[in-house]
């Protein structure tokens, strides 16, 4: 297994700049996830990694080792992608062999027929070995397409969101399934999804990109406690973080059009009008609450439920464990947890806590 | 509302098919079935007639009228492929005919007084013609598949453009430059070679191999090559082991539609060949009979040179179809 280093890449399409300067390092043995939104470069630095498609600028290093000019195959990983990655006019067993019948490989027939039972046994396809690949569920496919990635033994697992074509529970059981395959293998994989659930259960550290930018690189929790931009903020965690306009004036924070009144923070610098972030969980309807609203809409999802809480012209949303009896239409108080306050710039960057 | 939404749903039972609304299903598929048979007879009884006369006899040949029943002999085939002479008296051709050395053939030619010399032209010609229009449909069709994979996948510059000069070449009549070409390939010593006609014909179909074969490689998503590079395996590997296999559909289509128009080709062939490079389709139409048009001859060279067409096409009948419905149905 190895590291990945990646230089100041930068990939154009034509006009359209996908990937602009972009620089990151993913350790050995790291389960690494890129989050992004469709567009913003996460399947381009896959393939620039993989070697599939060639950077303009900058530079990939596996182990600190230049893999400028290497094409695919001498780079040693191994790509699972989104769809049509099982080539259709061979079995199974053919599938999972294939690059262990490449010719950069030469390995001897029962070391391949060995290797391949052992990622079916893995991944318990070994019930399909002699099926047709056209005649799989999603769900087969997909495995399949895993075990040939790990027949290999690659420096790197690239994965291009493998599981966003299956259904819910498939997904959930394959991502527990790959995590697993990580811990044990001790493999280094680069993991891409626009699926924040996938990116917070399955990661070790998350990048989050936009636009060929990289907005904040850290672990789930990092990511979701101290989102770097409103972007990410709203991009990591569900329900939505609430995001309210707010300003400072006398010592107090004001939120536009709502009757919420907050203390400032401590050891932080407030810009006179910013953004205030509350994250859905932070809000909680009690009935000695500070602030009260009134509720239009619940959406009880059986262990918790989300209720919207309108305050003046803001709706605030909130997540309250179980079912609650709080019904639409309701006028109730609640609270909003002060220390878990998100601060950002008009622009959307995070204020930050000058540093004593 | 919402007291009927709870009801349980009544059964549907009319049918809600396009196809059976209107006309009864019965009397629409009767029409049907005898459209079809129509046009199978019209289009078939040129062929039934080739057929029937290459099987007669001279004399039932000429008959008036027509006979449909008659005795089969195979007389004709053995024409095509022998030159004959007649012999000059009635005396010598029964002394000829009486000699008991005759093979079988030999005898059938004996019986309408006339004796072989040699073998005929015909197969020389027959394979002047596979030669020329086989080799041509392999380069066509090899060229062909390896650009159209190129302009699929690769970023060429002017790729527009330079499509569209490629399909400049079948933008007029191949007629419409026999002469320029006749004199070009004279002076380049290209007439009555098989290159010449080779590298005519390839460059002919190429123009339409390119376009057809791109539709069909456009179709094969390019994952599975990504997925063999990073698998191991080099461009040219992965083109061979993944991109070919699928695209076997498309390059038999390609081949019958190359292999028909070399195979078929008329005026260019009669242009640029005689003697020595001569292929078929020239040839029928200038069958010499010894002393009569030989009809039966003409239908049999017609049927014999029919024959590798309907193989060729019979064979890879099952691409065929899906080859020639492309692009009206969708992959599931």
């Amino acid at each position: 297994m190895s590291s990945i280093t990646l230089q100041n890449i930068t990939k154009r399409f034509g006009e359209k700049t996908a990937l602009n300067d972009l620089s990151l390092t993913i350790q050995d043995q790291e389960f690494f996830v890129l989050l992004g939104p469709t567009g913003a470069g996460k399947t381009t630095t896959l393939r620039v990694i993989a070697g599939l498609e060639k950077q303009d600028a900058g530079d990939v290093l596996f182990d600190g080792n230049s893999m400028l000019g290497a094409v695919p195959a001498e780079r040693d990983v191994a790509f699972v992608f989104q769809q049509y990655s099982l080539y259709p006019n061979m079995s199974v067993f053919d599938n999972l062999a294939f690059p262990l019948r490449s010719p950069l490989r030469k390995l001897p027939k029962g070391e391949i027929e060995r290797r391949v039972k052992t990622a079916a046994e893995t991944l318990r396809i070994t019930h399909l070995l002699e099926r047709k690949t056209a005649k799989l569920s999603g769900g087969e496919m997909q495995r399949v397409s895993i075990g040939r990635a790990i027949v290999r033994e690659p420096r790197v697992y690239l994965m291009d969101e493998p599981l966003s074509n299956l259904d819910a529970k498939l997904r959930e059981a394959l991502r527990i399934e790959l995590v697993h395959l990580q811990k044990t293998q001790g493999s280094t994989t680069v993991f891409v999804t626009h699926d924040q659930i996938e990116a917070l259960t399955m990661a070790q550290r998350i990048a989050v990109l936009d636009e060929g930018h990289i907005l904040q690189i850290g672990t789930p929790h990092e990511i979701y406690d101290a989102p770097a931009t409103t972007f990410v903020a709203t991009l990591v965690g569900t329900p939505r973080i609430n995001l309210m306009q707010a300003s400072r004036q006398d010592g107090r924070i004001f939120v536009k059009d709502s009757s919420v009144r907050l203390p400032p923070p401590t050891g932080m610098d407030l810009p006179s009008d910013f953004l205030l972030g509350v994250r859905p969980e932070d809000v909680r309807p009690t009935s000695d609450g500070e602030f009260s609203g009134k509720v239009v809409l619940t959406e009880p999802l059986g262990v918790e439920t989300i209720v919207h809480i309108r305050s003046g012209e803001n709706i605030l949303t909130s997540l309250v464990p179980g079912i609650t009896p709080i019904g639409v239409g309701d006028e109730i108080r609640f609270d909003i947890v002060r220390e878990r306050l998100h601060y950002f710039q008009p622009g959307g960057k995070r204020i930050v806590a000058a540093s004593a | 509302m919402a007291t009927r939404a709870s009801a349980p749903s009544a059964p549907v039972t009319i049918s809600t098919r396009v196809d059976k609304v209107g006309l009864r299903p019965k009397v629409t598929r009767a029409i049907r079935a005898f459209v079809v048979v129509i046009l199978t007879v019209l289009i078939l009884l040129p062929v039934v007639w080739m057929v029937m006369t290459s099987l007669k006899s001279p004399s039932d040949v000429v008959a008036v009228p027509p006979k449909i029943i008659f005795e089969p002999s195979i007389e004709s085939f053995i024409f095509l492929v022998t030159e004959r002479v007649q012999f000059p008296t009635r005396q010598e051709a029964d002394e000829f005919r009486a000699r008991d050395d005759l093979k079988w053939y030999e005898k059938k030619v004996a019986e309408r007084g006339q004796k072989i010399t040699r073998v005929g032209d015909f197969p020389k010609q027959l394979r002047n013609s596979f030669i020329i229009a086989g080799t041509s449909t392999i380069f066509s069709v090899l060229f062909g598949v390896l650009s159209a994979y190129a302009f699929s996948r690769f970023k060429i510059p002017g790729e527009g453009d330079l499509l569209f000069f490629i399909l400049s070449t079948r933008m007029l009549p191949p007629v419409a430059v026999t002469i320029p070409i006749f004199l070009m390939y004279r002076e380049l010593g290209l007439d009555n070679t098989y290159f010449g006609l080779i590298l005519l014909y390839t460059t002919f179909n190429l123009s339409f191999s390119v376009w057809l074969l791109k539709g069909f490689i456009d179709e094969i998503p390019k994952e599975y090559e990504e997925a063999a590079l990073v698998d191991g395996y080099t461009r040219l590997q992965a083109f061979r082991k993944v991109v070919l296999p699928q695209a076997v559909t498309g390059i038999a289509a390609t081949t019958v539609f190359c292999f028909i128009f070399a195979w078929n080709e008329y005026a260019f062939a009669a242009m640029l060949t005689s003697d020595a490079t001569r292929t078929a389709p020239p040839s029928i139409p200038s069958i010499q009979g010894v002393g009569r048009i030989e009809w039966e001859t003409i239908a049999a060279a017609s049927l014999v040179f029919l024959l590798p067409v309907v193989i060729v096409t019979f064979a890879l009948r099952k691409h065929l179809l899906r080859g020639v419905t492309f692009g009206a149905i969708r992959k599931g």
